[in-house]
């Protein structure tokens, strides 16, 4: 099936395959354990094609790959930027070389690679990670296009433009979902929308009607539920108050189960709702997960892979990667700076109870109790933490100096964005909260009844930044055409209280202001 | 075939199309024109098409960055990432520039303002035959042999011999079942055109008037050249004199006093008679001013001039009044008093504002001439 798209690309033969076995035999002493690796070969063209589809050969047809497909292509052919390597988390692990690359990159490549692929394999972020991407990705496309063949391409495009807009609206707790709980939560999902419903998917009958009827149903519903899975009352009373299982952050799941959609439009949802998920361990570990493999490529390199020949130029490329920014910090260096950080502090010993209460100067830094722990802390860094935790308990006073970092802020009397200092609590709080709930605003469904009108009602969490009004607007615009009744959405603007609401009209918005 | 992100893509290209088109009064009325790259290509800068998602306000988020510096210095235009491209927390915010070339451009004019093809007078059309290998022969040389047709007829052959084995499928070519790929002679009429813009440069004419001649002289200029194959484009400036100047001097040029405007049109004759011989080029001359003439004699001998020498060797002439504050307006009224308003050869528009640039547009190429 994926033959036809695949012939862009082929495995690696002669000393390409000579030097994956090298490099590859390097990262299995150094104690790397990932699932195989099979590297190929493609133009840039395909590295385009395969970057645009987030790493896979096949996607569900959207403009969106292609614009992206647009823009990355243009970055090529101006020399903007190059995509080296494309590495995607199955079992077996795809990862995609240029066929232009440099031997001395290829070398890189494929070292970083391997970090990668020992990162996804034991990063326990990752643990529930569906391994068979490749084939579900090749499916969702199959299920899409047949959609769009029978309701017509605009229909369907305009729908998964919609929901794309919630894409972001996800709830980290879903990764380590068992499948007892997943179930558990199918069925309760299942006997409300059958109270919902009446138990009939007849969509005619409006949502107020629906409401009403519901109301009606709750004895029904409430005699029913203690035959699912729960026994005591206590928990039949628990359950009851799920309901819809509010509030919830996993709105794509919301939607999916309690809106009035087509079997196909849920079904829309369902596979952007996977592939969302399958995506986010990614996007909650993007220091970590560069950090690491950057800290692999360079450590082979520099120790057994690398030539004589070949410095100036690994050097030169090494260095392009890990390129500081003024504006954003590159995660790519940040990672592996910190990776090496705390291989030098458990090395020494510089951690712990002993070494913080330390007041000598001088003595703190001549500490060194030469435990030799700091690849074997390493290792255990990057399968137990993510982004945020690793920040958290590994981002020090004295890292945060060396690595120049400051904070920045706009000012709006000069119109830019300035430098606001150094100070080592501002910085670690604001990159905390970037990196929380991987950088997106946590949003949650708190009410689906809301004025007894079946209105939905959101909450965004407010830790401080503001959301953007007219992307806000917009995206209520979207959530009201799925959802079909009015939606609200409470926020904090410049510390007033705001609700936003759509009502099919226009956006209105109540507040203080 | 191709990689199916090519469908995505040229999907990609409508919808920005689409977006374009929505959006043409604004471009035009706000001067923001499509960048010329050389190549034929168009840059056009684009509104976002992004997802809208609930996301972070930009200004007031600030940020973290790294390097030297003290409080206060600014950290903006540093954003040029060397390196691996997709660097840094967040969706980058992507500035979305599309290519087009002059024909889509064209296009989206055309199907915006409903214009009419250019249809160009029939014996200044000088014929050119091009070959066009668009159909099938069963002669021809090797590096053209079209394998799919001749193993099609090689097919048939066998099938009709009653030698094909379904269940061993060899089907060997001979010599009658090859096709080639033969060419198909075209005969084109290739149009030339000329397009003769005059404006009026007298101290009237402020910067603002200015803008909306380049701007509706962009326009002009792109349509016509999606319609023609070879266009000249000739510029001419007056006041109480006038010269022809090259397409930098005609915008730029401020000069001062009076308004001759039959000295703009002798020059224009000037250029006809030296350099376009009428039955061969399709001649569009543009004026453009604030309708301000020095004396009324000067204004009859222009009706004259129109009426006698360039009315009768032109497509249409087109008469475009910039509205001004100082400007009289008289010049229109003239022309209607002796043309009227609907003359076939003559457009008069009247441009208000920069608003009313579409709108003159369609005036001056929606009677397909």
């Amino acid at each position: 099936m994926l033959v036809s798209n695949m012939n862009r690309t082929r495995p690696i033969d002669g000393e390409l395959l000579k030097l994956k076995e090298q490099i590859e035999t390097y990262a299995l002493e150094y104690g790397l354990n990932f699932n195989p690796v099979i590297f190929e070969v493609c133009d840039y063209d395909t590295v385009n094609i395969l970057a645009a589809q987030g790493g896979f050969p096949t996607r569900y047809p959207h403009w969106r790959f292609g614009m992206d497909y647009d823009q990355l292509s243009k970055g090529y052919t101006y020399g903007l930027q190059k995509i080296y390597e494309m590495v995607i988390n199955t079992n077996p692990c795809y990862a995609y070389l240029l066929n232009a690359n440099h031997w001395v990159d290829q070398k890189t490549v494929m070292a970083h690679v391997f970090g990668h692929a020992d990162f996804f394999k034991n990063n326990f972020w990752f643990k529930n990670t569906n391994r068979n991407m490749m084939d579900v990705m090749a499916n969702h496309g199959t299920k899409i296009r047949r959609y769009m063949n029978k309701f017509g391409q605009d229909k369907v495009e305009l729908f998964i433009d919609r929901v794309l807009s919630l894409e972001n609206l996800m709830d980290i707790n879903v990764l380590f979902e068992t499948p007892d709980i997943k179930r558990h939560r199918d069925e309760l999902h299942k006997l409300a929308k059958e109270e919902l419903t009446n138990g009939t998917d007849d969509d005619e009958r409006s949502q107020a009607l629906k409401s009403f009827m519901k109301s009606k149903q709750r004895d029904n519903a409430k005699k029913k539920l203690p035959k699912i899975s729960l026994q005591t009352e206590l928990e039949s009373e628990a359950a009851f108050e799920l309901d819809f299982g509010l509030p919830t952050k996993d709105i794509m799941s919301f939607l999916m189960n309690f809106a009035p959609l087509k079997e196909w439009e849920a079904d829309i949802i369902g596979i952007l709702r996977e592939e969302a998920y399958y995506f986010l361990p990614q996007r909650m570990t993007k220091i970590m997960n560069e950090g690491w493999a950057s800290y692999w490529h360079s450590t082979i390199m520099t120790k057994k892979a690398l030539a004589a020949s070949e410095i100036i130029d690994f050097a030169d490329h090494h260095a392009g990667v890990m390129a500081m920014g003024k504006k954003q910090i590159n995660p790519y260096k940040i990672g592996i700076e910190l990776f090496r950080d705390i291989e030098y502090r458990w090395n020494t010993g510089k951690f712990g109870k002993n070494y913080l209460d330390c007041q000598d100067m001088r003595e703190k830094n001549l500490w060194d109790k030469n435990l030799g722990l700091g690849r074997q802390k390493i290792f255990e860094v990057r399968a137990s933490h993510n982004d945020i935790t690793f920040i958290d308990e590994y981002f020090t006073p004295e890292f945060c100096e060396r690595m120049q970092i400051f904070t920045y802020k706009f000012n709006p009397r000069s119109g830019r964005n300035e430098i606001e200092g150094r100070d080592f609590i501002g910085i670690k709080q604001k990159l905390l909260s970037q990196l929380t709930n991987f950088g997106q605003p946590v949003i949650e469904i708190v009410d689906a009844n809301f004025g007894n009108r079946s209105e939905l009602q959101l909450r965004h969490i407010h830790y401080g930044a503001d959301l953007d009004q007219n992307y806000s607007g917009e995206t209520l615009k979207n959530i009201y055409s799925i959802w079909r009744r009015p939606v609200h959405l409470l926020t904090i603007v410049e510390n007033q209280s705001m609700q936003y609401s759509f009502d099919g009209k226009e956006v209105k918005t109540i507040g203080n202001k | 075939m191709d990689h199916p992100i090519k469908r995505d893509h040229s999907r990609f290209r409508k919808i920005i199309k689409g977006k374009i088109r929505d959006n043409l009064r604004r471009y035009v009325s706000q001067g923001e024109m499509p960048i010329p790259k050389g190549d034929g290509q168009f840059k056009v800068p684009m509104p976002h098409i992004d997802t809208p998602r609930f996301k972070f306000g930009e200004k007031q988020q600030g940020g973290v960055g790294q390097g030297e510096g003290n409080q206060g210095d600014p950290v903006d235009g540093q954003e040029g990432e060397p390196g691996q491209g997709e660097v840094g927390q967040g969706e980058g915010k992507k500035e979305l520039e599309v290519d087009l070339s002059l024909q889509e451009l064209a296009a989206i004019l055309g199907d915006e303002l409903a214009l009419p093809k250019i249809e160009p007078k029939g014996k200044k059309s000088i014929q050119s035959q091009r070959d066009k290998y668009t159909s099938i022969g069963t002669t021809g040389p090797n590096s053209l042999k079209h394998y799919k047709r001749s193993y099609r007829e090689a097919l048939k052959r066998e099938i009709a011999q009653g030698t094909y084995d379904p269940k061993n499928p060899n089907v060997v070519p001979i010599r009658r079942d090859m096709r080639f790929r033969a060419s198909d002679v075209k005969v084109e009429f290739e149009n030339s055109a000329v397009v003769i813009y005059m404006m009026d440069v007298s101290g009237s004419m402020g910067d603002e008037q200015k803008e909306i001649v380049r701007t509706e002289s962009f326009w002009i200029n792109l349509w016509l050249k999606s319609q023609y194959k070879n266009i000249e484009i000739r510029y001419i400036i007056h006041d109480a004199t006038a010269k022809e100047v090259d397409e930098q001097t005609f915008f730029k040029t401020r000069e001062s006093g009076g308004t001759l405007i039959s000295s703009a049109l002798k020059v224009c004759k000037e250029i006809i008679e030296a350099d376009y011989d009428q039955s061969e080029w399709n001649i569009y001359p543009f004026h453009f001013s604030d309708g301000d003439n020095w004396s009324t004699d000067d204004t009859k001998m222009c009706l004259e001039m129109l009426e006698k020498d360039i009315l009768p060797v032109s497509n249409v002439f087109c008469y475009g009044q910039v509205e001004s504050r100082y400007g009289s307006g008289q010049f229109y009224k003239d022309l209607t008093t002796k043309f009227g308003e609907k003359h076939e050869k003559v457009i008069l528009s009247k441009i208000k504002n920069k608003e009313a640039i579409l709108d003159s547009i369609k005036e001056f190429l929606g009677k397909g001439k």
